[in-house]
């Protein structure tokens, strides 16, 4: 179950990385009509794939995200514990 | 307003704690050219800057590095977890745990405390700009030395995600310097007004 967690942290963290990069991108070159598509399409997937990871493992958001109950808002892990991450390093 | 997210920009798992490079680590919290620093300097500036592309190059930066503080934060947290006080009387990490245990505090890798004298917020967008641009190869220089300072891939991984942003940083900021210096040719306006 935590793997399968991890699997999906893995894909929405890229495509979040990808529309983080592109903002910053179309900041300074907001006539880039095909970066806005890029990055237009990208959140469009991003928010479905977020949709889903929260519907499975609680909340990513405050008070952005509704929670069944009890309150999954506190669940552990928290991002910054070993648990929480997916393994990245010595990977190509 | 901001919105907090439940993960991490990068992953940070770090199987083997190492309290040394704890140590160097924490510089980029709370250091002269870390991440702390940076998201205050370039969120405070964005009051002042002049076009829309500069305001959101500051406002949307200034946000990143605050996800970057708290990847180091990650780290450092991770680098210190289940050592044991021998091996913090073996490193160079005694004195920090006699002031804060193992709990993350904004602190330089030679022991100074965080100061907003890093920063400046100076009301003239190209000066603030070029700052922006220096602070961002000040920071690619600091991942540089810890990756050099490094030898666990788990450190190294995410070392290497925020020197690569920092590379990000710096172009955006260029472009954006650009883009504020042809308005103020363009328009003959001043920041502030000459006598
Ligand atoms: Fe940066």
């Amino acid at each position: 179950m935590d793997k399968n967690r991890q699997k999906l942290l893995k894909q929405l963290s890229a495509l979040d990385f990808m529309a983080v990069d592109l903002n910053l991108y179309l900041d300074t070159h907001p006539y880039d009509r095909d970066a806005l598509l890029r990055y237009n399409s990208i959140v469009m997937q991003a928010n479905a794939l977020r949709s889903y990871y929260e519907r499975m493992y609680g909340p990513l958001y405050s008070f952005r995200s509704t929670s069944d109950y009890p309150w999954r808002w506190i669940n552990n892990p928290w991002p910054w514990e070993y648990e929480f991450n997916f393994k990245l390093a010595g990977e190509e | 307003m901001w919105i907090y997210e439940k993960k991490l920009e990068y992953p940070v798992k770090i199987k083997n704690p190492n309290p040394k490079m704890a140590k160097y680590i924490i510089t980029q919290y709370g250091g002269p050219d870390g991440e702390l620093a940076a998201s205050l300097r370039y969120l405070s500036q964005r009051f002042s800057m002049v076009t829309p592309q500069a305001r959101a190059t500051l406002n949307d930066i200034g946000t990143e590095e605050l996800a970057h503080l708290e990847i180091v934060g990650s780290m450092v947290r991770q680098l210190m977890d289940d050592v044991s006080i021998e091996e913090i009387k073996e490193s160079d990490l005694g004195a920090y745990y006699a002031d804060h245990d193992k709990a993350v505090y904004p602190i330089s890798a030679a022991g100074n405390p965080f100061t907003a004298a890093y920063i400046q917020s100076k009301g003239d967008p190209v000066t603030d700009l070029y700052e922006d641009m220096a602070a961002e190869q000040k920071a690619r220089s600091t991942y540089e030395w810890l990756i050099n300072l490094a030898d666990d891939p788990d450190v190294i991984e995410p070392l290497k995600f925020l020197r690569a942003r920092e590379v990000v940083h710096f172009q955006r900021f260029g472009e954006a310097l650009r883009i504020v210096q042809d308005k103020l040719a363009e328009k003959k306006f001043y920041v502030k007004k000459p006598e």
